[in-house]
């Protein structure tokens, strides 16, 4: 066990937990932030989908030693009122089912629209793809993406 | 650490209560008595004394509180339900509120997700409820302003007079109201009325699910709770022989192992503590029944077909005499793989078993089913035992069986503590309770003018039950007709999937329909109808399906596709009726580098009147990519009685690359509502099949689609 330092969504957490902790259940069982989401343990359907350096990994598979100083930015931290415009654009068009899949869904999908403010259809459904959604939200998921991109401009 | 926010009915009878009078209105989901309405104080409701079975409560500012039943996972009863009661109270929107009720089966029936039936079981309850509250509120204003209650009007949360302009809230009008007596016989709208049901209203819940709040049982935590995970024997057929968890014991934050019945559970501190130990247990089993593989269900399946030993399950007419004098014979096989129900959160439960009770939180579509099974379990009464509902990330029946909140409440009561049971990716996929492998085989005789004069069906499974669905089309429209089918009896366990035993059935079906069809030189459809028009004219048997909503279905897929008038696409029809609906599907395929690819389904419902036309839009969508997906891709495969996929990288699951357009439609007939969770799951295999063979002459006996035919969807 060692304890560690990290920065997530603008503060400062500790976490006494063994090297090898993915961060997914720091973050759920020590720092108690469940809204990132555990589904595969694998990397294979992103609902465990966070940012560390504005990049969207999985923290199912991150070991928790090889942060170090990277800021990581969870669903919790995404906008401090819930009104990223992904998020609004999740409400407008209605998205959720179930809901379990959809913070790793917009974290994908705030992550892509940092880099490219603009994806055409097909540079949404490229970077979407990795991230399952059981309900088959699919379709809503592409039409919020693509509006989010709009209040973003 | 963050606890799960709990909307019990304690909370929100205090919510009630402190909100400083106002008007409750408890209102019955018990009995025949549709909805027996009381008018209930705000004392009765803090002492919780009351013998009314729910409340529906509007505060003297304005909200309207109901709470709601039925487990929700993602179906959205959560919003249509509240719809409801809000169009007949003729309530502001805005000013709903729904919580979350547990299991009180002295308050409630049916708190059940399964089977697409919350709705039409409460539709007049709620409507009626809403109804009620509305009229008192128009009587305490013509009260109030010395007019005849007949000359108002009520409007987003008012009262109207027209005559003079006046409006007074329903907040302001609560308190003056619940002194009135209930009226007994109260006027519902009528549905050309409608101002809320069959709008889009979105998710009552989004703001929480987008923002990453505690709602599921894998995100509730109990200060003090253990974590625990469980190992299961790895193949069905296989018991515990013995464990040697020395090694698991001694690892950092493991508190016990724990061995019962044939699992052994590593209970510790934290979800990854567990897991990390379970790896380091050494247990051996031995078999104590057949170990399967999936070449031994197919073998099998083979002889089922041919056993002289099948429980009939429809017969009419002379079949033998219908195939002896047949001018033609279509015969073809069908099948369909296991699958894992695979909810994008995997089970989980916690409990709690103390001297004096039980404490159950979790997700589960039967609370009143595990609890009692738990009671007799645990050998407690049941109502020592209380169950809190999660939110459920997903369920598509897995959730209809409680193995895993058992095996909670059995760990709980052997550690006495309070303990999480949490399942892996690998558990859920592996653990069992699949949707059974199912075999088909169907022949259809013809006579010279290719009508449809004989047909059989034979159904075979694996723990299967009845995999027919006997009573259903073409039954009553075929004079020579039998239906028949044979069990076997697998280890490997299953249950009800997503339209259990139609969500394979339909595919078979309609494909083989198809291929009557095209044997008998008819267009698809017109066969359907001819089928439909002489089922109406000269039934044979009883009918339980409804031809004239089957046909409408039928018109408006064929109306908005444009069947058989596209010449550069083919296209593929399937229409089916299930859990009270009735839905038609054209499935349309392209080829692309000589490879046939599903570009778009339509989709045409008939569920009676839409509550909620946003989450209806996006139940059939879901169902037809749920539908696609399963026919597409997803196979568990069997080797010596263990599943060789035991995750997301092996079984696959439809991703969005792989989605089509799909274009949905709802017959407008303003019949009561019926089900929309399952029924448009059942169609999109044949629809997709149906147009795969129009586009390259090739019939999908077998699913799943893609790995045997090597194809490709957008």
């Amino acid at each position: 066990m060692a304890t560690y330092t990290l920065q997530i969504n603008g503060r400062r957490y500790e976490a006494d937990v063994e090297a090898d902790t993915p961060l997914l259940w720091v973050l759920r069982d020590h720092l108690g932030l469940v809204g990132t989401k555990y589904g595969c343990g694998i990397a294979q359907c992103g609902a465990c989908t966070v940012h560390m350096n504005g990049n969207a990994v999985r923290s199912c598979v991150f070991p928790v030693s090889a942060i170090g100083t990277a800021p990581i930015t969870t669903i919790e931290g995404l906008s401090e009122k819930g009104d990223h415009p992904v998020q609004q654009a999740w409400e407008e068009v209605d998205v959720p089912q179930c809901g379990y899949c959809q913070a790793g869904q917009m974290m994908t999908a705030s992550a892509l629209l940092s880099k490219n403010p603009n994806p055409s259809e097909e540079e949404i459904v490229s970077a979407m793809n990795g991230n399952i959604c059981r309900c088959g939200t699919y379709h809503r998921i592409r039409e919020a993406v693509a509006l989010a991109a709009t209040k973003t401009k | 650490m963050s606890t799960l926010s709990k909307p019990s009915r304690r909370n929100f009878v205090k919510l009630a209560a402190t909100a400083g009078g106002g008007l409750f209105l408890g209102f019955s989901w018990t009995g025949s008595v549709a909805s027996a309405l009381e008018v209930v104080s705000d004392k009765a409701l803090a002492s919780g004394t009351l013998d009314f079975n729910s409340y529906l409560a509007l505060s003297p500012d304005g909200i309207v509180t109901i709470l709601s039943p039925n487990p929700e996972l993602g179906q959205n009863i959560k919003t249509s339900f509240p719809m409801i009661v809000a169009e007949e109270l003729d309530a502001d929107w805005t000013k709903v509120k729904v919580v979350q009720a547990p299991l009180d089966t002295t308050k409630f029936e049916r708190q059940v997700t399964g089977g697409s039936g919350a709705v039409p079981h409460s539709w007049e309850r709620l409507r009626k409820a809403g109804a009620t509250a509305r009229q008192m509120l128009v009587e305490a204003a013509a009260k109030r302003w010395k007019v005849p209650a007949s000359s108002l009007k009520t409007e987003n949360g008012m009262v109207l007079n027209p005559k003079n302009g006046k409006k007074l809230s329903y907040g302001d009008l609560a308190t003056a109201a619940a002194k009135l007596p209930v009226p007994t016989d109260v006027k519902l709208k009528d549905p050309k009325d409608f101002k809320l049901i069959g709008t889009a209203v979105r998710n009552v819940d989004n703001h929480e699910i987008l923002t990453g709040k505690p709602l599921y049982g894998l995100d509730f935590y109990r200060e003090g709770m253990l974590f625990a995970v469980i190992q299961r024997p790895e193949a069905f057929g296989m018991k515990l022989k013995s464990v040697d968890a020395a090694a698991a014991k001694a690892m950092p934050g493991i508190v016990d192992v724990v061995t019962f019945k044939n699992n052994v559970a590593v209970v510790g501190k934290s979800t990854w503590q567990v897991n990390k130990a379970r790896k380091a247990l050494k247990i051996s089993y031995t078999p104590d029944a057949a170990l399967e593989s999936s070449a031994d269900h197919d073998r099998i399946f083979k002889e089922l077909l041919d056993s002289p030993e099948a429980t009939v399950r429809r017969k009419d007419g002379d079949v033998e005499a219908a195939f002896k004098s047949a001018a033609k014979v279509v015969k073809s096989e069908y099948q369909c793989p296991f699958l894992s129900h695979s909810p994008m959160e995997p089970m989980n439960f916690f409990a709690h078993v103390r001297p004096d009770g039980v404490e159950l939180v979790g997700p589960t579509q039967t609370p009143e089913m595990a609890r009692g099974q738990v009671a007799k379990l645990l050998d407690i009464a049941p109502e020592k035992i209380t169950v809190e509902l999660t939110r459920l990330g997903g369920g598509f029946g897995r959730r209809l069986s409680a193995d895993y909140v058992l095996e909670a409440a059995e760990l709980s009561s052997l550690i006495k503590a309070p303990v999480k049971v949490i399942w892996t990716r690998e558990d859920d996929m592996t653990g069992g309770t699949y949707r059974p492998a199912v075999r088909y085989r169907f022949e259809a005789a013809l006579d010279a003018k290719g009508n449809m004069i004989g047909y059989k069906l034979r159904g075979v499974g694996m723990n299967a039950g009845n995999p027919t669905r006997e009573d259903n089309f073409p039954s009553g429209a075929v004079d020579n007709l039998l239906i028949d089918s044979v069990d076997h009896k697998s280890p490997i366990t299953t249950g009800p999937w997503r339209a259990p035993i139609t969500n394979f059935l339909a595919f078979a079906e309609q494909s083989f329909l198809d291929e009557v069809a095209h044997a008998a030189g008819k267009d698809p459809v017109a066969f359907r109808l001819e089928l439909l028009a002489k089922a109406k004219k000269e039934p044979v048997g009883e009918v339980k399906y409804d031809i004239d909503r089957m046909k409408g279905v039928i018109d408006l897929a064929v109306e908005k596709s444009g069947w058989g008038r596209k010449k550069d696409i083919a296209q593929g029809f399937s229409v089916y009726f299930s859990h009270r609906s009735y839905v038609a599907q054209v499935g349309e395929v392209a080829m692309q580098d000589n490879q046939p690819v599903v570009k778009k389904i339509y989709a045409a419902a008939d569920c009676g009147m839409v509550i909620n036309l946003s989450g209806a839009y996006q139940q059939v969508r879901g169902g037809i990519v749920d539908g696609l997906g399963h026919a597409m891709y997803s196979n568990l495969t069997f080797k010596n009685g263990a599943p060789e996929q035991n995750n997301f990288n092996g079984y696959r699951l439809i991703r969005m690359k792989e989605v089509p357009e799909v274009d949905v439609h709802f017959v407008n007939n303003g019949i009561d509502p019926t089900g929309l969770g399952e029924p448009a799951l059942p169609p999109t295999g044949g629809a997709v099949a149906n147009a795969i063979f129009k586009a390259t002459g090739k019939r999908l006996y077998d699913q799943p689609f893609a790995e045997q035919q090597g194809l490709k969807t957008v």
